[in-house]
């Protein structure tokens, strides 16, 4: 019932500064949307509009098909959960928890049972009375959530809300909280710079670089199908390697290999291309169907699982990354590489948009 | 109106203007009005020759002053007091505030003890002097006696010099703590790493003062003159307590003689115009103050 | 061979400067309290000296007796509770009074970015170098007409104001440091901007109150001439016009003794006040003298 929308979303600050340039997005109930990208892209200021906590220069909000654009935060119905948590030092967590519900003027007995709850639900039993500031940073982060949650509002706003936690700490809450809000019918909207927490949480994820909507679709299309070359680096980890290639008759040549160029209907204006392909799905030794590269390594990086191999493309500046499973190669090693080619992405040198591969290359 | 209230931003400075508004009014009421109704004023003649009755003159109450000798005298006694206060005060405060920046066992009550004198009652101050300055059973006699440096009593208070240097010397030592407090404050911003870089390198303390820490603390050394200038240049209390003027006029500063003028002989119309003529000085002189302030503000900002 | 140099034992500057440091530092902070302290402790050892004593030349330092007669003459010739009274009156209420009327406007100058902000903050910094003789020629005129002479908001009203631009500096300078997502919380969660002041923003700034208040009260009590003007009858005087009249009610002899004494009462508070609150004081005279 409560889906949220924003259409042709703007913030200009000043002329030079405008974090949000027109951004068009919509969440339907229990959609998980995840804003993600680097910092200062306008994830922030993008979730303040939504809350209302900033005015828009352009566009409008909706929710629930309410247009909401000039409503206070507290008349949205919209609950946020803040990076700092942003508990009130001055009050118990009972207050705190209980403070947007007093504000309503929500029964005394209601406002009982729903801090009940959340209390259950978050595992808040026997905080009730503490003071924020003997809570450890685990427990602040669930009495912020507790606070959001009993308000039962139409979309929930998230902040890097994990972000101040320690690295193992963010994990479980990570899980906790995906639980938690597949049970919550309500359109969510979180910003991260993470993209471990957007993939692992998120049912659509929106990259923002700059104020533009790079791309918005589900976590699996955003890592096979990146729409550019922005979000293809941005995207993975360790990141794509992507490499600017000349191009000869239907060929983009790397080295000394050559590699056939998806079947585009127009030649490419420049006689270059960006070619992309991750470190995790380039193969060892030379493989059928596959373009195969020759090369030096340089460069070993052991990442538990795995070590990033880095090696010098032969006849040529390139160099590619590959990740490969309990190698013995050491620096100086010569390495062949292949690349599959249901694997490879291809973005247009100016545009730097994704160029959409023919149906036929990619079945296999 | 509801223009305005029908946006977020619209509402916010709505409120923003209504919390702002009981105290402006009262900031108004207190300091503007007083000033400007003192512009208007010093246009008319209402003292006990005109039974208190407004009679318009015009500037005539500026041309009087012109030759009214004890206005200038006045002006000259405020400017000397001003300029003497002020610079010791400064050295002074500048040395205790070095001192209290020091780290050493009980530092916190040595604070506590500099900036008592502060935050005592100009006019009982004034009244202790007083008693210390009493020609008759005055300590300062006292111990200058014992010490051989006067061989007879003196009356400190009764002599025209000696009564403004004794004025002088308490308000010293009322507003120095003033003084000391803000340079404190200024050399604590500054990081210790620049004098041990700066000692490296070879300079005395001498020159590690000279420069690094004036030109550090520069900012406050010109807010507390600007403040200081400001306060002693309408000193009142500390003066019509202690001497009220006395003697001989030799301690009428320019705040005595216009209560004198408006209190004693009533001449609400020109004691106007002396009140507007102090305020004009004052704010020539403080906006040549502030503008120092920026400059300097701007130099350790390029550092 | 190196041809031989003299042996020269120079003093080594390491073994003097250990030396003198502490000493020539332990003798400047006992001057300084001695510099601050002396005219205070002076007119506390007056008001317990006898009459005798007091007019002994040369003086006396160390009393053989003691006595309250000073403070009891006080009380019993005058009203002199009342003038403690009357001072903490007014203090109070007018400290409590800018604390309501300068928090708000704080507020709405550390955050709702209003247009003409800066103008406002020039003007209230400019006023707090206002001397109250400017004043107190315009202020008599309302007084007169209000007919407010002797009544006590004739100076709860200029204290109010004179201690408006102090608390509106030290406090602003105080909201500009809260964490802004707390207040975002607060408009969440349905707070407006008068309800998020009083239940979440200024109960998270107490500290920041106190250290304004203070302040407040010690310009409230040391106040003099609008206190001096507007306070005719005696029962209405505050402590440093009533002191500073002792001396002149009599014509024959001034009494020393009771001069001090009322000094020592009118300073204890203050005196007090400091003892407690050194840290916060120059907090906020700092606060508001520097960030503004
Ligand atoms: N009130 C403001 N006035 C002017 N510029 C602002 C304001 N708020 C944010 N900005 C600018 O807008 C840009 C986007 O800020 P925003 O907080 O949305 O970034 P973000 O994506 O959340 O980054 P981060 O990951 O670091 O939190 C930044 O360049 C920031 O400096
Ligand atoms: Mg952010």
């Amino acid at each position: 019932m409560a889906k949220l929308e924003v259409t042709h979303l703007n913030k200009t600050y000043s002329p030079k500064i405008v974090p949000v340039k027109d951004l068009s997005l919509a969440v339907e109930d229990g959609e998980f949307l995840t804003l993600l990208g680097p910092s200062g892209c306008g994830k922030s200021t993008t979730l303040r509009l939504i809350a209302g906590l900033e005015q828009p220069t352009r566009g409008e909000v909706l929710i629930g098909s309410k247009n909401v654009t000039h409503r206070s935060a507290g008349d949205r119905n919209i609950a946020m959960v803040f990076q700092s948590y942003a508990l009130y030092p001055h009050m118990t967590v009972f207050e705190n928890i209980a403070s947007g519900l007093k504000l309503r003027k929500t029964p005394v007995g209601e406002i009982q049972q729903r801090v009940a709850e959340a209390s259950r639900v978050l595992d808040l039993d026997g905080l009730m009375q503490r003071k924020p500031s003997k809570l450890s940073g685990g427990q602040r982060q669930r009495v912020a959530l507790g606070r959001a949650l009993v308000r039962k509002p139409d979309v929930f706003l998230l902040d890097e809300p994990l972000s101040n936690l320690d690295a193992l700490l963010r994990e479980q809450v990570r899980a906790e909280l995906k639980q938690l809000f597949q049970s919550q019918n309500t359109p969510v909207v979180y910003v991260t710079h993470d993209q471990t927490e957007a993939m692992t949480l998120s049912t659509k994820v929106a990259v923002l670089y700059k104020g533009d909507l790079q791309q918005l679709d589900s976590p699996q299309r955003i890592y096979s199908h990146p729409a550019n070359q922005f979000v293809a680096g941005f995207i993975g980890s360790p990141q794509m390697n992507l490499l600017t290639l000349p191009c000869e008759n239907s060929h983009a040549l790397l080295g000394e290999a050559r590699v056939p160029l998806p079947q585009v209907t127009e030649p490419q204006p420049a006689g270059q291309i960006v070619l992309g392909i991750r470190p995790e799905h380039l193969q060892v030794g030379k493989q059928p169907d596959c373009t195969a590269v020759r090369g030096q390594v340089f460069l070993i990086e052991n990442l538990g699982m795995s070590d990033l191999v880095s090696m010098h493309v032969q006849n040529s500046e390139l160099t590619l990354r590959a990740l490969i499973a309990n190698t013995t190669l050491k620096a100086g090693d010569e390495l062949v590489l292949s690349l599959p080619p249901q694997q490879l992405h291809w973005f247009d040198i100016e545009t730097r948009s994704r160029i959409p591969v023919q149906p036929e290359t990619v079945a296999h | 109106m509801s223009n305005a209230l029908r946006t977020i931003r619209g509402r916010e400075h709505l409120t923003g203007w209504l919390l702002l508004l009981p105290a402006l009014m009262l900031l108004a009421l207190v300091f503007a009005y007083p000033i400007l109704r003192a512009f208007w004023l010093s246009l008319f003649i209402e003292n006990l020759g005109t039974n208190l009755e407004p009679v318009f003159t015009g500037l005539g109450n500026y041309v009087r002053m012109v030759g009214d000798g004890r206005f200038w005298q006045s002006l000259w006694i405020t400017t000397i007091f001003t300029v003497i206060a002020v610079t010791i005060e400064l050295v002074l405060g500048m040395a205790i505030a070095l001192v209290l920046n020091e780290s050493f066992r009980g530092r916190g009550l040595a604070r506590t003890i500099a900036i008592l004198p502060w935050a005592l009652p100009t006019a009982l101050i004034a009244l202790s002097w007083q008693w210390i300055f009493n020609g008759e059973f005055g300590v300062w006699n006292d111990i200058l006696l014992r010490l051989g440096i006067l061989q007879e009593p003196i009356n400190w208070l009764g002599e025209p010099g000696l009564a403004l240097a004794s004025t002088i010397a308490a308000d010293i030592w009322k507003t120095t703590s003033f003084v000391a407090i803000l340079l404190l404050a200024g050399l604590q911003s500054i990081s210790e790493d620049l004098y041990e870089a700066h000692a490296i390198d070879g300079a005395t303390p001498w020159q590690s003062f000279r420069q690094i820490t004036l030109p550090m603390v520069m900012p406050q050394i010109l807010i507390a003159v600007l403040f200081r200038f400001a306060q002693s240049f309408g000193i009142f209390d500390l003066v019509q307590v202690m001497t009220g003027g006395g003697p001989a006029g030799s301690t009428e500063v320019v705040s005595v003689y216009i209560y004198a003028t408006v209190m004693r002989y009533l001449d609400f119309g020109y004691g106007a115009a002396l009140v507007v003529i102090t305020f004009l000085i004052l704010v020539a002189v403080v906006a040549i103050a502030a503008f120092l302030l920026s400059k300097a503000q701007n130099r350790t900002e390029g550092v | 061979m190196a041809p031989s140099t003299p042996v020269v034992t120079k003093p080594s500057p390491t073994q003097e400067g250990v030396n003198w440091k502490p000493v020539l530092l332990g003798i400047t902070v006992f001057l300084v309290a001695i510099f601050s302290l002396a005219p205070i402790l002076w007119q506390l050892l007056t008001s317990i000296k006898t009459n005798a004593d007091i007019s002994r030349i040369p003086n006396v330092y160390f009393p053989r007796e003691f006595t309250l007669e000073h403070y009891i003459q006080l009380f019993d010739r005058r009203p002199f509770l009342r003038y403690v009274l009357n001072s903490a009156f007014v203090a109070i209420v007018s400290t409590l009074l800018c604390l309501g009327l300068g928090s708000p406007a704080a507020y709405a100058l550390a955050r709702l970015r209003l247009k003409g902000e800066q103008l406002i903050l020039g003007l209230v910094l400019i006023v707090t170098l206002f001397p109250y003789i400017l004043l107190f020629l315009g202020l008599l005129e309302i007084v007169q007409i209000l007919g407010l002479g002797n009544n006590y908001l004739a100076l709860i009203i200029p204290y109010t104001a004179i201690n408006l631009p102090l608390t509106i500096l030290v406090m602003r300078s105080f909201f500009q440091q809260l964490p802004r997502d707390l207040e975002d919380a607060a408009k969440v969660d349905g707070y407006n901007t008068v309800q998020m002041l009083w239940q979440i923003v200024l109960p998270t700034t107490i500290p920041a109150l106190v250290t304004t208040g203070i302040l407040a009260f010690i310009f409230a009590w040391n106040e003099f001439i609008f206190a001096l003007t507007f306070m005719t009858r005696e029962t209405m005087k505050t402590i440093p016009v009533a002191a500073a009249q002792i001396g002149g009610a009599t014509l024959f002899e001034i009494p020393y003794g009771p001069i001090a004494a009322a000094t020592v009462l009118g300073t204890l508070p203050l005196v007090l006040l400091v003892l407690f609150f050194q840290r916060k004081i120059v907090q906020g005279l700092t606060a508001g003298a520097v960030k503004g």
